[in-house]
């Protein structure tokens, strides 16, 4: 296809209209089969079939003829300066959306789709909601072909088809964060969650009328478990401790199986690449996402590990990106990788990682010892008249555990909590059990403000709250005067750059 | 005067002195409150008059809140706020009990709206917001300026924008 091509008004690819009949079927078989069970229950099939069937025919082609003539009055155009889409078959709507505004392009392919070849491309404005424009569906030449097209009018370069070309090649030979099965499997391990073994027990409990005897009557596991011999229940607590042993190899290994079967869903064949402008990312088994992050656009770097997988020494590295508002672009650049894999991928962000001889500052002792005193207070004063009045006195040691649970937290804050203010970057590390650190950038920050509530102001420490396109930088629990100073060197930094030419830099000359 | 020193004693650290809102938004928030009051003496007439023989139970305590509210309150409220637009930045102070600093460098300001509500109007008041591109402090108001101050704070920072783009 030449670029002539283009500039006219094109539909989408002929087969959008199968995929979108074969999506549809797929979602009227549930229904159809509901209807026809309950119907085919009063018994005569004869009469089913000579009223239902020809009404459900109609329904199926009326549906098929709506989405025929849709798709014939949706058109798309490729302009010099924007995109338009004209759609709609009784009211008309036209969306131009200009190239300068388009944060990200991406490409998604389902599974239906994917049987046909198709993708969905999606231009990401950052307009929040729901109000992106979307193409559905297009060939995968058609979608890179688009994207490419867009990336380059947005930098204002002339598209030729063999420019493109080259740079799809090159892209392939980028390659700088990629996860065999195996990783995936491991990765799949690590994501055990316990949210799914609650849920699975809780169906149990509701649903324990379809089994036929009480699940929490240990007598009856133990005869089941004994079998006709009662082999086992002559064993006694041996086979109380079987029984409950099975019960909870069982649920953790619904838990696991979970948690492999949707990393591998989501993660399978995951590659980041380097390309011209960006990162590029492919990721996913049934479906198939392809997202570029332009790197002039990365705000803020986020290392997040989990209070499990820092002992065995894996973390995952978060991109924040101006489009990222919009809820659906989920910008992990490496979720599951050794510290030297994620190394290089921050260094070709542009953003440093904290290196051994920063200076770090600490949070304000204050704030935690106040933060420990207020927790213990609280959960004393609910524990004291329970263990007054309470004939049970020892339900006491609840409210009581938890005030201590809260104030080792805070001390623990206090101990690793971290944060430190570079020449270029700003650090911050923050949490308790599963630390992440975030990496902002001084010259990308929107807004500085100082908060305090009445005990801070009293105590002498403050929130600094950094605004930050695409997600939130704190620090919380800073002395008022490292704050102030702090504050002032970041709004130096930021009066250096406007944020329009921090928008439209190049990668090459970005000054991040 | 007492106003002043609440604010300087917060920022020790910072140089740049605050102007203060225009004195207008004292009175404006004394007739906010006075709607308030008229409301919620209104609710405790209805309390006396269903509790049986007039004990005054309900309206003492209601009457002396709003005395507060009306005396005490409104500048209290115009003290606590501040602004100043020094070194090509927005720097807005605000909170009582729960203080706020932000500031918003012009070179990030998205758009600018400048609004006026019906009490707004009747004391030649308005509000000023810049909108940036952050999630957080997506928005940073400024009431209490008046008419003129507003337009005038609105063409400073639509300048500055324009400068700092070309």
């Amino acid at each position: 296809m030449t670029l002539e091509a283009a500039i006219r008004p094109q539909r989408t690819h002929p087969k959008t209209f199968a995929v979108k009949a074969a999506t549809m079927l797929t979602q009227l078989v549930v229904p159809i089969v509901v209807g026809g069970y309950t119907i085919l229950d009063d018994g005569d099939l004869a009469d089913l079939l000579t009223y239902f069937l020809p009404l459900i025919v109609v329904v199926i082609g009326l549906q098929f003829v709506l989405a025929y003539l849709q798709w014939t009055r949706l058109t798309y155009e490729v302009r010099e300066s924007d995109i338009r889409v004209e759609s709609g078959l009784l009211s008309r709507a036209a969306r131009s959306v200009p190239y300068e505004r388009i944060q990200d392009v991406s490409v998604e392919q389902k599974l239906i789709p994917r049987l046909f070849g198709l993708v969905e491309v999606k231009f990401e404005t950052g307009a929040g909601g729901g109000d992106d424009l979307k193409l559905a569906y297009l060939t995968e030449a058609e979608g890179d072909r688009l994207r490419d097209t867009v990336k380059a009018r947005r930098e204002g370069r002339e598209v030729s088809e063999a420019a493109v070309e080259v740079e799809v090649e090159r892209a392939e030979a980028n390659v700088l964060f990629a996860m065999p099965p195996r990783r995936v499997l491991t990765f799949g391990l690590f994501e055990f969650s316990l949210a799914v073994v609650a849920v699975v027990f809780g169906a149990v409990q509701q649903l324990d009328f379809l089994i036929d005897f009480d699940l929490w009557d240990i007598d009856e596991w133990q005869q089941r478990l004994a079998g006709p011999e009662q082999y086992l229940a002559g064993l006694g607590p041996l086979a109380q401790f079987v029984g409950i042993a099975a019960g909870v190899a069982a649920l953790l290994a619904v838990g696991v199986t979970t948690g492999i079967v949707r990393t591998a869903l989501r993660e399978w064949n995951f590659l980041l690449e380097r390309t011209e402008t960006g990162l590029r990312r492919r990721r996913g088994l049934v479906t198939r996402t392809d997202v570029v992050m332009p790197i002039h656009r990365v705000q803020a770097l986020r290392l997040k590990t989990s209070f499990v997988r820092r002992l065995f020494g894996w973390y995952g590295l978060g991109v924040v990106s101006l489009a990222s508002d919009s809820a659906s672009a989920n910008h992990e650049a490496a979720p599951f990788a050794r510290m030297q894999e994620i190394e290089p991928i921050a260094a070709t962000t542009g953003f440093a990682l904290p290196s051994g001889e920063m200076c770090w500052n600490r949070r304000s002792a204050k704030a935690s010892v106040d933060g420990a005193l207020i927790n213990l207070a609280f959960t004393g004063a609910i524990a004291i008249p329970v263990w007054l009045f309470s004939p049970l006195w020892w339900s006491a040691l609840v409210p009581l555990s938890i005030g201590v649970l809260g104030a080792v937290r805070e001390y623990y804050l206090y101990r690793f909590d971290r944060h430190s203010l570079g020449d270029r970057f700003i650090y911050s590390r923050h949490g308790w059990l599963a630390p992440k650190t975030t990496i902002g950038s001084r010259v990308r920050f929107q807004s500085v403000e100082i908060k305090q509530g009445p005990l801070a102001k009293l105590r002498g420490y403050a929130v600094l709250k950094l605004g930050l396109a695409g997600g939130t930088f704190e620090v919380e629990a800073m002395p008022v005067e490292q704050a102030q100073r702090w504050r002032s060197a970041i709004l130096d930094s930021i009066a250096t750059t406007d944020f329009s030419q921090m928008l439209e830099r190049k990668p090459s000359d970005a000054q991040v | 005067m007492k106003a002043r020193a609440v604010l300087r004693s917060y920022d020790g650290m910072e140089d740049q002195p605050l102007t203060p809102l225009d004195p207008a938004y004292a009175s404006m928030l004394r007739l906010q409150f006075a709607i308030v009051a008229l409301v919620l003496l209104a609710g405790a007439t209805g309390a006396e008059i269903a509790i049986p023989g007039y004990t005054g139970a309900v309206w003492i305590p209601v009457i002396v809140f709003s005395l507060w509210l009306l005396i005490r309150m409104p500048m209290r409220r115009y003290a606590a706020r501040g602004y100043s637009l020094a070194e090509e930045r927005l720097r807005v102070v605000r909170g009582i009990l729960f203080r706020s600093d932000t500031v918003v460098p012009f070179g990030r300001v998205q758009h600018i709206d400048v609004n006026q509500g019906p009490l707004e109007r009747l004391f030649h008041l308005a509000t000023l917001t810049v909108h940036t591109a952050g999630s957080h402090n997506a928005s940073v108001s400024l009431p209490g300026l008046a008419q003129e101050d507003a337009a005038a704070m609105r063409e400073e920072i639509r300048a500055a924008i324009r400068r700092d783009t070309q």
